[in-house]
């Protein structure tokens, strides 16, 4: 299976480069573009076939490294 | 008294942490590479500063999965003086030894200046050569300083003392101006400026040869 995992800060963590971000669309004309946010995705392989198994043992690794409960919140994809 | 200094890829203060343990113990501390999985006989621990692993993933993530980590965090629970500065400070978040996260500074910069600090509780091992309200001048250096925690998390370490040095014009955005908070038991010290860097007039300071001496005596007693 594939697996795709989005890492983003929870809502209330001051995220400067979002900030940034949103300072330079609005510079190249974007004035709409509001609360931008960055955040990061991770993919990988796993040999696990079973969708429930491989999403388990994801959510395993989100919690021991790939997300920060602190300040991260994270979501996951599993495809074929 | 036997010191050692944790050196993970891309740390950058270790040696400086050597220099300043050296002299106020007059023994050179073991440098532990990240790799090994036990500690040799130390009575205090430092991780140092740097950009452990590149920063990647996030600050302090991979150095506080290596495998010498299990051995750190075995001592820390045994009661041995832990303190990490700056890199450090960040992997003992990760690791799970002191509470809330280093986020990007505010400012987004990277601060690299020296700062005065307010120390706010001298009744542990950390700022016992201090007085209560007395300011020190150490340097910081760092882009992921910013200390977060939930206001309950907050509130806890304010009212059990563990904020142990504040900024007096915080430089990251730092929640309630944190520079250096320590653990409940009172034997692990995160710290975001940089003592090891202010040991000599020749550095531009002494604070840091007062920080370390007080320690270095404050743990042997």
């Amino acid at each position: 299976m594939k697996a795709r995992i989005t890492v983003t800060l929870k809502s209330g963590v001051l995220d400067p480069q979002g900030k940034a971000i949103e300072g330079a669309l609005h510079g190249l004309g974007f004035a709409d573009a509001a609360n931008v946010r960055q955040g990061k995705i991770i993919e990988m392989k796993l040999d696990e076939t079973n969708e429930a198994a491989a999403r388990a043992r994801v959510e395993d690794m989100c919690r021991k490294l790939l997300a920060n409960p602190v300040m991260e919140n994270y979501s996951i994809e599993i495809s074929a | 008294m036997k010191t050692s200094v944790i050196v993970f890829p891309a740390s950058n203060c270790d040696r400086d942490a050597a220099v300043a343990l050296e002299q106020a113990t007059g023994k050179p501390p073991a440098m532990v590479w990240h790799a090994e999985t036990d500690l040799p006989d130390t009575d205090l621990v430092v991780l140092p500063g740097g950009f452990s692993y590149g920063d990647y993933l996030r600050s302090g993530a991979m150095a506080a999965r290596s495998p010498i980590m299990r051995a750190v965090v075995e001592k820390a629970k045994s009661g041995t003086p832990v303190i990490g500065i700056c890199n450090g400070f960040q992997i003992l978040t990760e690791a799970g030894l002191l509470p809330g996260a280093l986020l990007r500074n505010a400012g987004l910069n990277f601060v690299c200046r020296t700062v005065t600090l307010k120390v706010e509780n001298n009744q542990s091992i950390f700022a016992s050569a201090f007085e209560k309200g007395q300011t020190v001048d150490f340097p910081v250096a760092h882009h992921d300083g910013n200390y977060f925690a939930d206001k309950e998390t907050l509130d806890r370490l304010e009212s059990e003392g563990r904020i142990v040095f504040r900024y007096v014009d915080n430089p990251n955005g730092s929640a309630r101006d944190i520079a250096g908070i320590m653990n409940d038991a009172g034997n692990v010290l995160g710290l975001m400026p940089h003592p090891e860097r202010v040991i000599s007039p020749l550095l531009g300071g002494v604070d840091g040869a007062l920080f370390f001496k007080g320690l270095v005596e404050a743990a042997a007693r």
